[in-house]
C-alpha cells in the first residue's frame, strides 16, 4: 500500500513529463562553464587588461607551451565535471590526465632549466610577477567555480567532496588559460609552478566548499 | 526470462522518450522498491520518515534524470541516488540529535548509519551473484516472501528456487571467505 501523497506526486510528475535530449547532460555542461567562461574573460579584460604584445608574443613558442598547457588542463577539467555530474561517476580518468600533464610540465621546466646558466635559475622561477599569479588565476576561477556549482547542482553527483573537487580542478585551468591572455612570462619552470599552484587551489577550495554547496 | 533491470530499464527508456503511461509504471513500481529499502534501513523511531525518503528520491528521480546513461544498469542508477537520500537524511538527522550532547540518540543515529553501510555490503555481495538468483535470494531473505510466491511468479517450482537460492548463498559464502583470506595477506 502506498499512501496517498505518493500517488498524488507520481500522478503529478507523470503528467509533467517531456521527453529529454540524450545531450541534455553535455548541453547544461557546455551552457555554464561556457557563460561562466565568459564572465571570467570579462572579469580579465576589465581588471587586468590583454597583455599589449599579444600580436608578437603569438608567434612566440612559449606562448603557445602556455596555451597549450592550459588548454589540456581545462579539457580535462570540463570532462570531469561531466563525468562526476552522474550518480556512481568517476574522475579517475580525469584526475590521471591532469596529473600526467602536470608532469610533463614539470620534465619541460626541468629541462629548460638545464639548458640556462645557474645564475639565471631564480629569475626563471620568480619572473616578475611570482606575487600576483596565483592569487590572479585562483580570483579569476570564482566566476567559473559559480558556473560549475550551478551545473553540478542541476545534475547528480553523489560524492559531493570529489563533485567539488572536479568543479574547483575545471574553474581553475580555465581559469589559467584565460590568465594566460594577460601573463607575459615566458619561462617554463615559471608557469609549472605558479599556474600550476593556481589550478589545484583553485580545486582544494572546490572540495572544501562543494560538500556544503552541492548538496540536494 | 523476467528480471527487475530488464523491466524496469525498458520502462525508464520509454519514460525518457516522453511516454507518460509507461513512467507512471514505472514510478509506481521504483515506490515500492524504494519503500522496501527505505524502511528496512531506518531506525524504528524514524520509520514515518520512509516515505518522505520515498517521495524525496522519486523526485530527484524526476528532476535529475537526464543522468542516465542508457548503457548503464537502470537499478545501480537508482540505487546510488535511493543511497545518497538516504546518507544525506542520516547526515541531517544526526545533526539535529547531536545538539543535546548527552543524548543517547547520537550513538543510536550512528549505529544507523554502521547498519545501513552493512546492508550496502549485503547488496553489493549480492551482485556477485548470476542476476537470476540474486533476485531469487532478495525476494525471500530481503524481502521475506515466501519459496512458494517466488515460485509462483517467476513460473519455476519450488525446489528449483530452493536449489538456486541455496546454490547462490554457497557461492557468496565462497566469495566471502575469499575477501577474508584476501584481507589476512
Amino acid at each position: 500500500m502506498q499512501p496517498m501523497m505518493t500517488n498524488d506526486l507520481i500522478a503529478r510528475l507523470a503528467g509533467e513529463l517531456k521527453p529529454v535530449s540524450r545531450l541534455a547532460v553535455i548541453r547544461r555542461v557546455v551552457t555554464g562553464l561556457g557563460l561562466s567562461l565568459i564572465a571570467s574573460a570579462l572579469l580579465m579584460w576589465w581588471w587586468l587588461g590583454m597583455r599589449p604584445d599579444l600580436a608578437e608574443a603569438s608567434t612566440t613558442m612559449m606562448f603557445w607551451s602556455k596555451f597549450t598547457y592550459t588548454l589540456i588542463l581545462a579539457a580535462a577539467g570540463a570532462w570531469a565535471v561531466k563525468r562526476i555530474a552522474h550518480p556512481l561517476g568517476s574522475i579517475r580518468v580525469n584526475i590521471g590526465l591532469i596529473a600526467a600533464t602536470i608532469v610533463v610540465m614539470i620534465i619541460l621546466a626541468l629541462v629548460q632549466l638545464a639548458l640556462t646558466p645557474p645564475e639565471e635559475y631564480m629569475a626563471m622561477l620568480k619572473g616578475h610577477t611570482i606575487r600576483v599569479c596565483t592569487f590572479n588565476i585562483v580570483v579569476l576561477s570564482l566566476p567559473l567555480l559559480i558556473g560549475a556549482f550551478w551545473v553540478l547542482r542541476g545534475l547528480a553527483p553523489t560524492r559531493l567532496t570529489v563533485a567539488g573537487a572536479a568543479a574547483g580542478l575545471a574553474a581553475g585551468s580555465i581559469a589559467s588559460f584565460v590568465y594566460s591572455f594577460h601573463c607575459d612570462e615566458s619561462a617554463m619552470p615559471f608557469v609549472a609552478i605558479w599556474y600550476t599552484l593556481g589550478v589545484l587551489v583553485a580545486g582544494l577550495i572546490g572540495a572544501i566548499t562543494g560538500r556544503y554547496i552541492l548538496r540536494w | 526470462m523476467h528480471s527487475v533491470e530488464t523491466r524496469l530499464k525498458a520502462l525508464m527508456l520509454a519514460s525518457l522518450a516522453g511516454d507518460a503511461r509507461s513512467y507512471g509504471v514505472l514510478l509506481n513500481d521504483v515506490a515500492r522498491h524504494l519503500r522496501i529499502y527505505f524502511l528496512r534501513r531506518l531506525a524504528d523511531a524514524h520509520k514515518g520518515d520512509a516515505d518522505d525518503l520515498v517521495q524525496e528520491t522519486l523526485m530527484a528521480l524526476h528532476t535529475r534524470r537526464a543522468t542516465y546513461e542508457v548503457d548503464r544498469p537502470f537499478t545501480a542508477w537508482l540505487h546510488a541516488i535511493a543511497r545518497y537520500k538516504l546518507i544525506d537524511h542520516f547526515r541531517r538527522n544526526r545533526i539535529r540529535v547531536t545538539v543535546p550532547l548527552d543524548d543517547a540518540e547520537d550513538l543510536f543515529a550512528q549505529d544507523q548509519s554502521d547498519a545501513a553501510a552493512d546492508r550496502m555490503d549485503v547488496e553489493r555481495l549480492l551482485q556477485s551473484a548470476p542476476e537470476r538468483t540474486r533476485e531469487l535470494i532478495y525476494r525471500t531473505k530481503i524481502e521475506g516472501q515466501s519459496i512458494a510466491e517466488v515460485a509462483e511468479s517467476t513460473g519455476l517450482s519450488e525446489t528449483s528456487v530452493k536449489v538456486s537460492i541455496h546454490r547462490g548463498i554457497r557461492a557468496i559464502t565462497a566469495r566471502l571467505k575469499g575477501h577474508a583470506a584476501n584481507d589476512d595477506k
